[in-house]
């Protein structure tokens, strides 16, 4: 199925623009009407993601992240968020919660916040090529 | 942006979280909690997150290392005023095992 819209936005991995991407992406969203539940839902789950990039793909480096928000006509959202990082060496392990390699202020909770708080999650990974993180939520009809 | 601001009443400490907290803001925050912490002799730190009003899993993080460093200093550390997507966090966690909630923190 095509989406019926979708936009892009790309940004250097500094910890100041995760606020940013949370905030653009909700932006985008808003025409689906979401209420403040799936709204914050997606948001928290953005910011998740975007926290991986930064602190794993890119460790001690500036890289870019890329993102790609699509709308569906049955108010499907579907969220692509990728970067050319160092890759997942074991996709399974780092799913698992309490998993992490961020030190001890990282609860380990990011794959597991994106899993409960979307309908979906894919990650796909290569060692040195970088990590596609693609996220799926059904907006609720209101009307 | 997140804040804070830290109210001291005898040996407990009141740390008002308010804003977004996530992994750039958890940083700012632990800058501005532990050399407090450290400062004093605190039987208790009380986290209150009634002005939160953004949180992802770096706000997991923020309450575990202070949970360990006061653990370390032989302090309590308490949870209250979490709001229903804050809690869910909480929930999610298994944090409620090791940190007391109270006062409007309801999961």
């Amino acid at each position: 199925m095509k989406p019926v819209n979708s936009t892009k936005i790309s940004f250097v991995s500094r910890s100041s623009n995760e606020a940013y991407a949370r905030g653009a992406v909700a932006a985008f969203i808003a025409q689906l009407d979401p209420t403040v539940d799936e709204l914050a839902d997606i948001k928290t789950a953005v910011s998740e993601a975007v926290t991986n990039c930064i602190v794993h793909a890119y460790p001690g480096v500036l890289g870019q992240i890329y993102i790609t928000v699509s709308l569906f006509e049955n108010g499907r959202v579907r969220l692509r968020i990728a970067d050319k990082g160092v890759g997942i060496e074991d996709v399974a392990r780092s799913m698992q919660p309490m998993t992490t390699s961020g030190g001890p202020e990282r609860a380990g909770l990011g794959f597991t916040v994106m899993q409960t708080f979307m309908d979906s999650l894919k990650v796909r990974s290569k060692l040195g090529k970088g990590t596609v993180v693609t996220m799926e939520k059904t907006i609720a009809r209101r009307c | 942006m997140a804040e804070c601001r830290l109210e001291q009443s005898g040996r407990v400490l009141v740390v008002y979280l308010s804003g977004e907290i996530d992994h750039h803001e958890a940083a700012r925050l632990r800058g501005q909690i532990d050399p407090r912490i450290l400062s004093g002799d605190f039987a208790r730190v009380v986290l209150d997150f009634s002005g939160v009003t953004f949180m992802d899993s770096s706000g997991i993080g923020l309450i575990l290392g202070r949970y360990r460093l006061l653990r370390d200093l032989g302090g309590t550390l308490a949870v209250q005023g979490a709001d229903p997507q804050v809690s869910r966090l909480l929930r999610l966690s298994g944090i409620t095992d090791l940190v007391v909630l109270e006062g409007g923190a309801k999961v």
